[in-house]
């Protein structure tokens, strides 16, 4: 980001602020249960650049989920301060400044594939041939061209998460939110669409936050990796990671690179908490 | 060759079932000798509906017709109820319970009055009966399948600042329509049977129920049943049709 040229007579915080795509400053998150009081989300201190690449990993239960549905305004933080690109989180999901796959695919079973990446255009009025265009386009990124007319039921559970993750780069938004979208993906269209996003947010400048719990994947897909631990759920450590990457992003020799693994390693020890291995349930450390 | 071989395996018990019942039928009636205000013989009966055959057809067309008018107005009433029910708690305390009353209303004790009130030459009261008794179950299935949206949808929806309109029209319209096919499948058999029955207090004397009291009052009783054929005829063509709606609405959403 450069520096923005004052013309529109706002103070220059302002300017600062809108350079953020996420900050959240002590939010915290309490849901009231029948059961009592849970603390999902405690002190949380976050701010995600424009365009920057953020993995979000942790056990089990430590409201990494909780996080990204405070950002995208699905819930309401119970304290603390949280802005998404300078406004509150409500005026940026209004303004569709997001796109979202969720940790189920939530396809609409009675639409085709075409029909619900095409959804987020077609609520926004993007006409039909321009839908195609866009609709089309996604299908052949996400492998899918010859199941476009089939319906929901008919593709297989990682076929059906890489239709919504065509939906939430439908509108080519500014910050995507991913929660654990590649969970359900085997082994190699795992690898081939991790490739593929780093390369599309390098395209679009877009900013990420990337729920998973596979250490590998968020180590190369990310700027930086929060680690989040559990009970109450609170950032533990930031890894920032540096990963020598060619022009074009990163490529697939990355993977058997020796700072790939250092990383790796690193937020191997943060999961685990200084050092002494504790059980980090839910944790792929693979 | 195997296509037949297979349809043979499905149809031939039950047409084994049904002729050797039908002989059993005769063979009772003749040897027996019963009555034919009793029980007529299946010859008979079959005799007598080829000689009324077109009688019957229009018969069942008049009847039809009333099934088919009493349908498209419970549903479409049930429809605007049950989504302005799944809107508004008001609408729903108010319209749940008188579903519920609806659906325990006797039709026998309605016909009479409403034939007062419409007169008799009008097919109007058996219209509005079949209306009725189609409103209860599609209300309450049509209004359950609009409480159906998933979460994840509500979500996905709300991510995209999709409007109440929208919410409704893309989600909550299309999920409900499979619980909407179950209701009208369930309310299709009573829907013939009740316009049946309505022509049995009087007013118009073109439908299959009119035809069965009027042979039966001239002790015409072959002929009763082969109205009675006719009537079941109906009955089934409604039922199928609306099960062939109830398994296409199903398909399309993967259940
Ligand atoms: N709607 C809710 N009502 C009550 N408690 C909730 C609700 N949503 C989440 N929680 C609680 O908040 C905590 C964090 O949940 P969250 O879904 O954010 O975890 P997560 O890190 O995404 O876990 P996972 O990796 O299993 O998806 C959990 O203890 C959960 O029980
Ligand atoms: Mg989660």
């Amino acid at each position: 980001m450069s520096t923005p040229v004052s013309t529109t007579g706002l103070p220059p915080a302002a300017f600062a602020l809108a350079a953020h795509a996420v900050e959240a400053t002590g939010v915290g998150k309490v849901f009231t249960t029948r059961a009592g009081a849970v603390t999902a989300l405690e002190d949380v201190h976050l701010t995600i650049g424009a365009g920057e690449f953020v993995a979000l990993i942790g056990p089990s239960g430590c409201g990494k989920s909780t996080l990204l549905r405070l950002i995208a305004d699905l819930d309401t933080p119970t304290s603390g301060e949280l802005t998404v690109f300078g406004r509150s989180p409500r005026a940026a999901r209004e303004a569709q400044d997001y796109g979202i796959a969720f940790q189920q695919a939530g396809l609409l079973p009675w639409r085709s594939v075409r029909a619900n990446i095409e959804l987020p255009l077609e609520l926004h009025g993007v006409g039909r041939s321009g839908r195609t265009v866009r609709s089309t386009e996604l299908l052949e990124l996400v492998g899918l061209t010859e199941f476009a007319g089939h319906f929901p039921h008919q593709l297989s559970g990682g076929m059906q998460q890489r239709v919504a993750i065509a939906r939430s780069l439908a509108e080519q938004p500014s910050l995507l939110l991913m929660d654990e979208p590649f969970g359900a993906l085997d082994e190699m269209t795992r690898e081939r669409m991790q490739t593929e996003l780093v390369r599309i947010c390098a395209e679009s400048r877009a900013a990420v936050v990337f729920v998973t719990h596979s250490i590998p994947e968020a180590v190369f897909l990310a700027d930086r990796v929060v680690v989040m631990s559990p009970r109450p759920g609170r950032i533990a450590e930031v890894v920032p990671i540096t990963l020598t990457r060619d022009a074009a992003g990163r490529d697939e020799d990355l993977r058997e690179d020796a700072t790939f693994f250092a990383a790796v390693t690193r937020v191997r020890e943060a999961l685990h908490g200084d050092g002494h291995v504790r059980a980090a349930r839910g944790v792929d450390v693979r | 060759m195997r296509a037949v071989t297979v349809a043979l395996r499905q149809w031939a018990p039950p047409l084994v079932l049904g002729l050797a019942f039908l002989l059993a039928w005769q063979a009772l009636v003749v040897g027996a000798e019963i009555k034919p205000y009793l029980l007529p013989s299946p010859t008979a009966i079959g005799t007598q509906l080829a000689l009324v055959a077109p009688l019957v057809w229009t018969s069942a067309l008049a009847t039809g017709a009333n099934v088919l008018v009493g349908i498209v107005l419970g549903t479409a009433v049930a429809i605007v109820a049950a989504v302005a029910a799944a809107r508004s708690g008001v609408v729903d305390e108010l319209m749940s319970p008188t579903a519920a009353a609806v659906s325990v209303m006797p039709i026998v004790a309605l016909a009479p009055v409403l034939n007062t009130m419409f007169g008799t030459t009008s097919t109007t009261p058996r219209r509005l009966i079949v209306a009725i008794v189609v409103f209860a179950p599609v209300f309450v299935t049509t209004l359950r399948g609009l409480r159906q949206v998933q979460p994840v949808h509500r979500d996905l929806m709300r991510a995209y600042a999709a409007s109440p309109r929208q919410l409704s029209r893309l989600v909550t319209i299309p999920g409900a329509l499979p619980y909407l096919f179950t209701g009208l499948r369930i309310a299709s058999s009573t829907a013939v049977i009740s316009a049946v029955v309505a022509e049995y207090f009087g007013g118009l004397q073109n439908g299959l129920g009119s035809r069965i009291t009027s042979a039966a009052a001239n002790s015409a009783y072959a002929r009763a049943w082969a109205f009675v054929l006719g009537a079941i005829a109906l009955g089934l063509v409604f039922y199928l049709a609306t099960l062939a709606l109830e398994r296409a609405a199903a398909r399309r959403t993967g259940g």
